[in-house]
């Protein structure tokens, strides 16, 4: 069953001297139960999205609908069953941690012992803080905090907009942990981030920048997908690597990945004839592997 | 990247106590000139509160450091004179034209107008920004945004410059060309201090230092530090040291 069904979503925002284009001709489904991943930068229109899927901004055209429902007919019933969390903490600050998950229980109709199973293993790491006011925690106990607000009248789908943007490697990790968890309860999530490694982590994953899909399909088929030869390459002096691969005619694109540089060559070029070229620059330490294609590499080969 | 042996930084038991809360617990290390220097740390680890000590915004409680040459503790405005600083929370004024950030920026740090004129002309051509330099900073996109931030954190051409997560959000291309600007800046012997939640950016760097509960848990070359905790990548060396963290944020 489709929990989430995006048609031919176009938003334009007003701007002079040319409006922007936030999302251009969307379409994405996603299944039940599924997690599913918006990977884009900033200005990606992953916000816009969400906005338009929680029914609180309009698309100019194109059609949406959560659970078989209609995010503009049949709104209120959309809110009822989704939960939100949006990209900038946006509980009452001045209420305490207690006070607010209560507050949207109640305005949810229901209470926090009737799902507390549901934000038990986040809510317990609150416990000790649960009468200081949302304003005081720390970016973590925030993200912590807002989660469980929006679980709290458990959702059919979850929307989370870039939870761990800013986040540490660690707590990120954790947080995924609990998306793991949530969706073995049977919930449908839908997740944004910047940081392309997570992609690995959803069942299905859209590539978005300047809003426009670059892929759509499983983190493994994304990858699988590039499409030519991929060599990664080190040596002792990584800036002037990057230096010369760039000044050598065939390389058609020359990134650094963290200790590798990635490397694509046009036509049908020889590896050993650049590894004499690098050689002959007086590279020490050459090392030159065929690469597995990562969801980054996609990415920006696909932004172009 | 310099050889030089001069010591940009060096921290020797700096600390910072708020009431009970030991921020910063007599963290030592040093920071040669020249060197892409990466300052890591889960959030709460104590990486904001060194960085404002470092750059004279913030007393230490013990301890002392130099930096640029100057003591923080006494020659805090010396230090601000002497160092660039560029985050992605702030950096330029999205009111002001891209000229008018460059004009406003150097007259802080004390550029002459004629000096100003020619590093503005300088970098406007470099980023290939001659025809937008009359655009507010607001319109251009967040790429552009950061590049330029970056230039005018260093157009007053200072041995250091702290970059605190300047690759925030901005997309894996531009976020590449961002970092060949740092390698290019250290290259021609700028000290790179930076701090960033991108593990790959990690590797970047000449030596990483990683901060756990306030104190330095691990300081190396990026191979060093995968070496030691047999790791395959700074992810993993980051997990395994962050993960012996006793404090919460």
């Amino acid at each position: 069953m489709t929990a989430i069904d995006i048609q031919h979503i176009r938003k334009t925002y007003p701007s002079k001297p040319s409006p922007v284009m936030a999302l251009d001709d969307i379409s994405i489904s996603v299944t039940k139960g599924e997690l599913f991943g918006l990977i884009g930068p900033d200005g990606a229109g992953k916000t816009s999205l969400f906005r338009i899927l929680t029914t609180v901004l309009l698309a100019d055209s194109g059609v949406a609908s959560v659970m078989g429902l209609d995010v503009i007919k049949d709104y209120q019933s959309v809110r009822k069953i989704t939960g939100y969390m949006p990209g900038r903490f946006s509980l009452y600050q001045d209420l305490s941690v207690e006070e607010n998950l209560h507050f949207f229980a109640s305005i949810f109709n229901t209470t926090i012992k009737e799902n507390y199973h549901l934000i038990k293993n986040i809510y317990v790491q609150l416990e000790a803080f649960k009468d200081r006011r949302a304003g005081q925690l720390s970016g973590g106990m925030k993200q912590k905090l807002a989660l469980c607000c929006a679980l709290i009248h458990r959702p059919e789908v979850l929307f989370l907009d870039e939870p761990t943007t800013g986040v540490d490697a660690v707590s990120r990790v954790e947080f995924w942990d609990m998306l793991k968890h949530l969706k073995q309860e049977g919930i449908t999530i839908m997740v944004s981030t910047p940081y392309m490694d997570e992609a690995s982590l959803c069942d299905q994953v859209a590539l978005i920048n300047k809003g426009s899909l670059l892929a759509l399909d499983t983190p493994a088929a994304i990858r699988a997908d590039y499409g030519e030869p991929l060599w990664a390459v080190k040596t002792s002096e990584m800036y002037k690597l990057l230096q010369d691969l760039r000044a050598y005619p065939v390389i058609s694109t020359a990134y650094p990945f963290g200790e590798w540089h990635h490397i694509t060559l046009s036509g049908n070029r020889k590896i050993d004839e650049l590894k004499d070229y690098l050689l002959s620059r007086g590279h020490g330490k050459l090392e030159l592997v065929e690469a597995e294609p990562g969801i980054e590499d996609v990415f920006m080969k696909k932004m172009k | 990247m310099s050889q030089s042996s001069t010591d940009i930084i060096t921290a020797d038991k700096l600390t910072k106590r708020f009431g009970d809360f030991i921020a910063v617990d007599a963290i030592s290390f040093s920071v040669k000139q020249g060197e892409i220097f990466g300052f890591l740390g889960a959030n709460g680890a104590g990486k904001t509160t060194a960085m404002r000590m470092l750059c004279g915004l913030s007393r230490p409680t013990s301890g002392k450091a130099m930096v640029a040459g100057f003591d923080v503790g006494s020659q805090s405005e010396k230090i601000k004179q002497n160092i660039g600083y560029m985050s992605q929370k702030f950096s330029l004024y999205e009111d002001l034209t891209v000229k008018e950030n460059m004009k406003f920026f150097g007259g802080i740090y004390g550029m002459s107008r004629q000096r100003i004129k020619e590093k503005t002309r300088e970098i406007l051509e470099e980023l290939q920004l001659i025809e937008h330099q009359d655009t507010l900073v607001k319109s251009l996109p967040l790429g552009w945004k950061q590049k330029l931030s970056f230039s005018v954190a260093i157009q007053h051409e200072p041995k250091l410059v702290f970059l605190d997560e300047p690759t925030g959000g901005v997309d894996p291309v531009t976020r590449r060309e961002f970092w060949e600007m740092i390698y290019s800046a250290a290259h021609e012997g700028t000290t790179v201090f930076v701090t960033t939640h991108y593990m790959d950016e990690a590797e970047y760097c000449s030596r990483v230092c990683i901060m756990v509960d306030g104190r330095i848990e691990a300081l190396d070359t990026p191979a060093g530090l995968r070496e030691t905790h047999s790791a395959a990548g700074m992810n993993e060396v980051f997990l395994a040291l962050a993960r012996k963290a006793k404090r919460s944020e």
